[in-house]
């Protein structure tokens, strides 16, 4: 079948079967941030953005996305860089390969939370498995980003 | 070589970062040609089962299948898919494929295909006819069973570890240091327990991968996610029986190892795809092939009886280890030696010791190289045991452990007989102490509402490298303007070896961190390294950098005499110059770097390897505090405290991260990660649904400081961090739970229903 989505901006339009996840559709189109670790739902490795909510791509359909505007890390380079930043001064980017997604769900999370209470930050992350990095680093990472600018007038 | 740290102990950015947070195409399924050949294994269903017929002739014709391969299509010579230093520990006991299948999920053929569905649709048509045999499931019984996992005879042990395939042993031995009954009978306290552990996978987020190629050539290239690059060329080679010039291998970037990619699991498919076909091949294991066909930690029983006099004075301690090596013998033999080598040495008071083991085939899955590689499963059994012992005395578990560890200057007879040149671990027990506020809280606290929290501890330590056996090899280049090629062997895997090789070159250098390029590795470029396992990297390989930043320097000075036509012993090489602190005459390394580039009969490059007749130890406290529900047996970590002594830290910044990874990985194995099979050897927890890795809201809050000494044969001081890390989790846990409720549980993982039955 034919859809027709926004990926990264841009307008495509491409053949899909329905039994096709939008993670290897995206893949097929070169958008290779976007990593696999279970097929089960369970590691979050696989976040994108569809309609600026994120979606676990290795369960959801690639005809799901037909009429969506759908972003993975490629269309986000500015805010991962920025983010990353973050990660990277905490050393918390280890093997990386968990990265693409947890980024992308810091990202829904900060449009989505209206406070960034502890608790509420390891809640909404808790679908995002980290196996290198002890989520220890990449929660200082997300607090600093999160707090960032607010002392910026300071010095 | 006198010169002062710049980089070193500082945390500094990984060079490869920026294109890791930014989602970049650099791990090994980002960078497979678009045109690679599809493989897939077939798998058996069978624990024990002999191949009949295989009838592939309707999957062959189905569109875009390219080939499939059975056992008669693969070389009758036996290998080992262990990344270890030849010749191997590991017996020779694998095929490419076998007609007999050892466990459930056996390769039992191999499937090669344009696309993904042709090759599913495939696999969905081949008939394989099994003779179902009996397995042997129990670990227990697998000893001298009348049936044999391995009765071939092709079957070969390489080295003297005690194996014997009609036994179903994959290696067995002891020592015994001192008369152990004797002693054990005069003490006023004896312990005697057994304590049991589980094939835990590593579970790294990027499962194994690997593709492969014929280049211009006709070599079989081979690109895979991997800690063991040369490793892999041999095993290939062995495997493919082809030589070893045929063949190159390249490590891009990788998603986690920790161990798992010490074995060669998925590389043999597409290499044997592409010498067949001459195509492309890659191979994507799914998580379901990860979890059930890999090379998961070695599940070990433990017996531990250690006692001591009425001081509290530890006596002897006898361990027995009875170990798990399931299908085939990868890692089998060397991991064993650690449960007890790793263990019993943490105590300096005993006046014997006796270590014995037993290495066993089953139809499980095989096991193989995980973080810890043994000393895990031993301390948790030894450090257990400690805790039970100063329970039976009525002694405080930090009290007894200060009485009787092992201290800076020792001799461990337990430790290959070693002297202890560098060991902070007094000092990460003191300042544990103080973290955890132990005094205050040991052993528990009523909540009051039902809820009671309690406190353990536990010791651990490990080695850096395997002495007088791995070895690391770096070359260093000096180029125009002055930049440095470093060339290394050693795999980074996430851990940020390339990076922190780097700073140790940067100050023997004396440059900035951004002059040296690093070369990760390729065999037909980089020099030879053993490869990123063993906890080896920084100590071995640093060191290679180190004598190679000697060498290189020695010949800076050299060009800089010819250039500036005087004597080289009037010069001085201060990282950006050559100069003559008494003539002024100097040459800066750029002129050099440029100079050389014409007219030159002397290349500027250094090379050097390293290998070392010691391994130090790293040391390391853990201390958790949990809250135990008394109704549910339910165990919630609350805080983990953790002093780490690994010498010097290159990047404080990096090796906290590595510490605070392993020591999840060590919460998850203690809490929630268990391997169970079904009475027909099927594994239960073959995804991430029912093998629960722990999340971010698991692990509590996990606080970490170094206590660091210094170790005069690493570089700057250094020893090893890697491994050490996932040790204390297990028994300090344990240990908080029995002193919260009274519940000892001596199996892992501990759940709720495990402490609810002790509480009982
Ligand atoms: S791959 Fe989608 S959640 Fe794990
Ligand atoms: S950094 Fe490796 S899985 Fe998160």
């Amino acid at each position: 079948m034919q859809i027709e989505f926004t990926l990264n901006g841009r307008l495509i339009y491409e053949e899909t079967s329905d039994d096709e996840t939008l993670f290897h559709l995206l893949r097929r189109k070169g958008c290779y941030s976007v990593k696999c670790g279970c097929e089960t739902e369970n590691c979050g490795l696989c976040t994108v953005l569809v309609n600026g909510v994120s979606r676990l791509s290795c369960s959801y359909l690639a005809a799901r996305a037909d009429g969506c505007d759908v972003v993975t890390l490629e269309g986000a380079q500015k805010e991962a860089e920025e983010f990353g930043s973050f990660l990277a001064a905490e050393g918390a980017e280890q093997c990386g390969f968990c990265s693409p997604g947890l980024i992308m769900n810091v990202l829904a999370m900060e449009k989505e939370l209206d406070s960034y209470e502890e608790e509420n930050v390891k809640e909404y992350l808790a679908g995002n498995l980290c196996r290198c990095s002890g989520y220890m680093g990449q929660l200082r990472a997300v607090k600093s980003y999160l707090s960032r600018g607010e002392n910026r007038n300071e010095c | 070589m006198n010169v002062k740290m710049r980089t070193v102990n500082t945390s500094v950015q990984k060079k490869d970062a920026k294109a890791l947070v930014t989602g970049k195409p650099v791990f090994t399924d980002d960078l497979a040609p678009g045109d690679c050949l599809i493989v897939k294994v077939l798998r058996s269903p069978h624990a024990h089962a002999l191949i009949g017929q295989i009838d592939t002739e309707k999957a062959n014709k189905v569109d875009g299948i390219v080939c499939i391969l059975t056992y008669q299509d693969v070389p009758n010579k036996r290998f080992t898919m262990a990344g270890q230093t030849y010749p191997e520990p590991s017996p020779y006991d694998r095929l490419i494929l076998d007609q007999r299948m050892r466990f459930v999920g056996d390769a039992a053929a191999i499937v090669a295909g344009e696309t993904e569905e042709a090759v599913d649709h495939a696999m969905r048509l081949i008939k394989v006819d099994y003779e179902v045999l009996e397995p042997v499931l129990d670990f227990r019984k697998a000893k001298d069973h009348k049936v044999l996992i391995h009765p071939e005879d092709n079957w070969e042990s390489l080295c003297p570890v005690g194996a014997d395939n009609r036994r179903n042993l994959c290696a067995c031995g002891g020592e015994e240091h001192g008369d152990v009954n004797e002693l054990l009978e005069q003490c006023d306290y004896v312990v005697e327990q057994v304590y049991h552990t589980k094939a835990n996978q590593q579970a790294m987020m990027e499962t194994f991968r690997a593709y492969s190629y014929l280049d211009a050539y006709g070599r079989l290239n081979m690109v895979a996610s991997t800690q063991v690059t040369f490793h892999v060329r041999r095993i290939l080679a062995h495997a493919l029986d082809i030589p070893k010039s045929r063949i190159r291998v390249i490590k891009p970037r990788i998603g986690g190892g920790f161990g798992a990619k010490q074995t060669v699991v998925a590389e043999v498919y597409p290499a044997i795809v592409t010498m067949k076909t001459g195509r492309a091949a890659k191979i994507i294991y799914s998580r379901y092939e990860s979890q059930i066909a890999s090379s998961p930690r070695h599940e070990m029983e433990i017996r531990v009886r250690v006692g001591a006099d009425k001081n509290g004075i530890l006596q002897a301690i006898d361990v027995y280890t009875l170990s798990n090596t399931g299908a085939y013998g990868e890692h089998g033999p060397t991991t064993v030696g650690l449960s007890g080598h790793k263990s019993i040495p943490l105590y300096r008071t005993p006046r014997a010791f006796r270590f014995a083991y037993d290495v066993v085939y089953t139809n499980c899955m095989s096991a193989g190289a995980y973080r810890g590689y043994g000393a895990t499963q031993g301390i948790f059994a030894v450090e257990s045991a400690i805790n039970e012992l100063a329970e039976k005395i009525g002694m405080d578990k930090v009290k007894i452990r200060e009485l009787n560890m092992v201290r800076e200057g020792d001799i461990m007879p337990a430790y290959y007989g070693e002297t202890l040149n560098s060991c902070a671990l007094d000092r990460c027990m003191a300042r544990a102490k103080e973290m955890m506020e132990w005094d205050r809280k040991y052993p528990s606290v009523d909540m009051g509402n039902g809820k009671v929290r309690g406190v353990g501890v536990a010791m651990a330590m490990q080695g850096s490298a395997i002495s007088g056996v791995d070895v690391a090899s770096v070359e260093l280049r000096l180029n125009d303007d002055g930049f440095y090629t470093l060339m290394i062997g050693a795999s980074d895997m996430g851990t940020g070896c390339d990076t922190t090789l780097a700073q140790v070159a940067s100050d023997c250098l004396e440059c900035d961190l951004d002059q040296i390029v690093v070369h990760g590795t390729d065999t037909d470029v980089s020099p030879y390294d053993s490869g990123s396992y063993a906890s080896s990297t920084m100590y071995l390989t640093g060191m290679a950098v180190v004598k190679a930043c000697g060498e290189m320097r020695d010949k800076i000075l050299d060009k800089g005499a010819e250039y500036l036509s005087c004597e080289k012993d009037t010069l001085e090489f201060d990282g950006s110059r050559v100069w003559q602190p008494a003539g002024g005459l100097e040459i800066s390394l750029k002129d050099i770097g440029n100079k050389v580039m014409c007219s030159n009969n002397n290349m500027l490059s250094a090379g050097a390897s390293h290998t070392s007749p010691v391994s130090p130890p790293p040391f390391m406290v853990g201390m958790a505090e949990v809250e135990v529900d008394k109704e549910t047996g339910e165990a919630e970590l609350i805080d983990y405290v953790a002093v780490v002594d690994c010498g010097t830290t290159i990047n404080p910044n990096l090796a906290r991260i590595q510490t605070e990874g392993g020591l999840a990985q060590g919460i998850g194995m203690a809490l929630y990660e268990d391997i169970t099979y079904t009475d027909k050897g099927q594994m239960i927890q073959n995804s991430f649904m029912q093998y629960k890795l722990p999340s971010r809201l698991d692990v509590g809050n996990i606080r970490v400081e170094f206590e660091s000494s210094y170790e005069p044969t690493g570089p700057f001081g250094a020893k090893s961090i890697g491994e050490i890390v996932i040790n204390t989790p297990s028994p300090a846990i344990a240990d908080a739970i029995a002193s919260a409720v009274g519940a000892r549980v001596r199996e892992l993982p501990i759940t709720a229903e495990k402490v609810y039955r002790e509480i009982k």
